[in-house]
């Protein structure tokens, strides 16, 4: 195994870019919107799609996608009384089915399963400065965001604007979704942001512990997973997300030994 | 002084309201219960108190009134990975450490139970819990949206001596959204009956009479005041 220049900056990133999901995942398990969020990370798929079509970075292209998406979710829960979760789990499936349509063969594999190997050096200080962005702006509103996840009518009698907030933690989302799609690709980006918060749900009684220990579990899969896929010569994004759900077991067996 | 001037409110369907041309008022220092059957508007009458769900008509606050505001229950997971601390921290900065002792007290829960889990304490200490949430940040007014659902009967007794507690050292003005006749009898001093539209309002002891709760309630429902400390029945029907 050779610790070359490229290795340690797909290890680098790699490791910003599943702290900040992991953190993300902490507020995702708390609002109890897993399956939602991971079929909400499928809109990127048509994005990537149209990025490849329209020659732009499929970062944007992905980031748009999921904006959209993510402003029409948010409208939609103010704007109608319609079921959410629902809508969400009809509409953003179909634009997996659309995005497969239409994504040229050769380059649909890499957009399902992601490839960091063919990171630049350029869009990797990019993503760690994103990632830095986003744990920045997760840490600033967590409390708000952890009290209007527990009682919506609580937060607004201290004078917390639900919507503005619920608003800030989409479009966090959005950007932590496409930013993780060139690491795990469309189809694991859900498992990225849920699976080390789940684990760390299972040992943790303390929100503080439930933040940290959900991002050292995501940092610990993600260089685990680059590490690996170096060792074995596969790509790193399946390996990530086998190493959370090894960590997600060990997280079950260290709770029922608890009990 | 009126704390709250409400005038002519109406929340829902122009066809079918949840609250139809509500007037009332609540003067400074009141303790003004809200009884009514399950489904009459009390709780969507809250929201639009706190105006969190559009409503018509009028609701005015006196001005720079601090509202607090303790919810009828909290869906909560028993594993959510938050204790009690966190959850008064969540408050922000008016949740100092000796501040939220000083609640303690109040409150009377041990410190102790600042480490456990907000899923893991029994439902009538998470009520005490949110009441004293609610009184963090001194406010004037405080909404209680039946702060004993679900608390066993000891419980609620002594929840209530709390929140009278409370009103009589922190001058607070109270609405109280109840189910417990009794409670509304000894605590409250204006009644507001609420069926969708207003039923009745007055002082307990005349509000409390077999004719109005009949309205409310229907059927041959009278209110029996305490004759005896030992006597825990109430309502007969």
């Amino acid at each position: 195994m050779t610790f070359d220049i490229p290795f340690i900056q797909i290890l680098v990133t790699s490791v910003f870019v599943a702290a900040s999901a992991g953190l993300l995942g902490s507020f995702v398990i708390l609002k109890r919107m897993a399956l939602v969020g991971d079929a909400l990370s499928h809109v990127a798929l048509p994005g990537i799609a149209l990025g490849l079509a329209f020659h732009i970075n499929p970062f944007i292209g992905a980031f748009s996608t999921l904006f959209l998406a993510v402003v029409s979710i948010w409208l939609l829960k103010y704007q109608t009384e319609l079921p959410v979760d629902t809508l969400v789990g009809i509409f953003f499936t179909a634009s997996l089915a659309l995005g497969i349509l239409f994504i040229p063969e050769q380059e649909l594999l890499e957009a399902l399963f992601g490839d960091i190997g063919t990171l630049g050096l350029m869009e990797s200080i990019i993503s760690v400065i994103l990632s830095i962005g986003i744990i920045a702006a997760l840490i600033a509103i967590h409390k708000k965001l952890a009290l209007s996840m527990l009682s919506e009518e609580l937060a607004h009698s201290i004078g917390i604007k639900n919507r503005a907030l619920d608003f800030v933690y989409l479009i966090v989302f959005a950007l932590s979704i496409a930013l993780g799609i060139r690491f795990v690709g469309a189809l694991l980006m859900g498992s990225l942001v849920i699976i080390p918060a789940a684990a760390a749900k299972n040992i943790s009684r303390s929100l503080h512990g439930f933040m940290f220990t959900s991002v050292l579990f995501g940092v610990l899969s993600a260089a685990g997973g680059v590490i690996l896929s170096q060792l074995f010569h596969v790509a790193p994004g399946p390996l990530f997300i086998l190493t959370s759900t090894a960590l997600f077991v060990l997280s079950l067996i260290v709770r029922k030994l608890k009990q | 002084m009126d704390i709250l001037k409400v005038t002519e409110l109406t929340i829902g369907k122009a066809s079918s309201p949840i609250v139809d041309k509500l007037t009332f008022s609540v003067a400074q220092g009141e303790t003004l219960a809200i009884i009514g059957p399950n489904g009459a508007g009390k709780t969507t009458l809250f929201k639009a108190l706190l105006g969190l769900t559009p409503y018509s008509g009028s609701v005015e606050w006196a001005p720079n009134m601090k509202i607090g505001y303790v919810p009828q229950r909290m869906e909560i997971e028993t594993d959510i990975p938050l204790t009690v601390e966190e959850f008064f921290r969540l408050r922000g900065s008016v949740a100092t450490p000796e501040k939220v002792h000083e609640i303690l007290n109040y409150i009377q829960l041990d410190a102790s139970i600042l480490k456990s889990g907000f899923g893991e304490i029994s439902v009538g200490q998470r009520q005490r819990i949110l009441v004293g949430w609610s009184i963090l940040d001194n406010p004037d007014v405080l909404l209680f949206d039946e702060p004993t659902a679900d608390v066993d009967i000891f419980g609620q007794e002594s929840i209530y001596k709390m929140i009278s507690h409370l009103h009589e050292t922190l001058n607070l003005t109270i609405l109280l959204i109840s189910h417990d006749l009794n409670v509304v009898y000894q605590y409250a001093n204006n009644v507001l009956c609420l069926n969708h539209q207003k039923l009745c309002y007055g002082a307990p002891g005349e509000m409390l009479q077999a004719e109005h709760l009949q309205s409310l309630y229907g059927g041959e429902r009278g209110f029996y005041a305490h004759t005896h400390e030992q006597n825990h029945s109430h309502t007969a029907s």
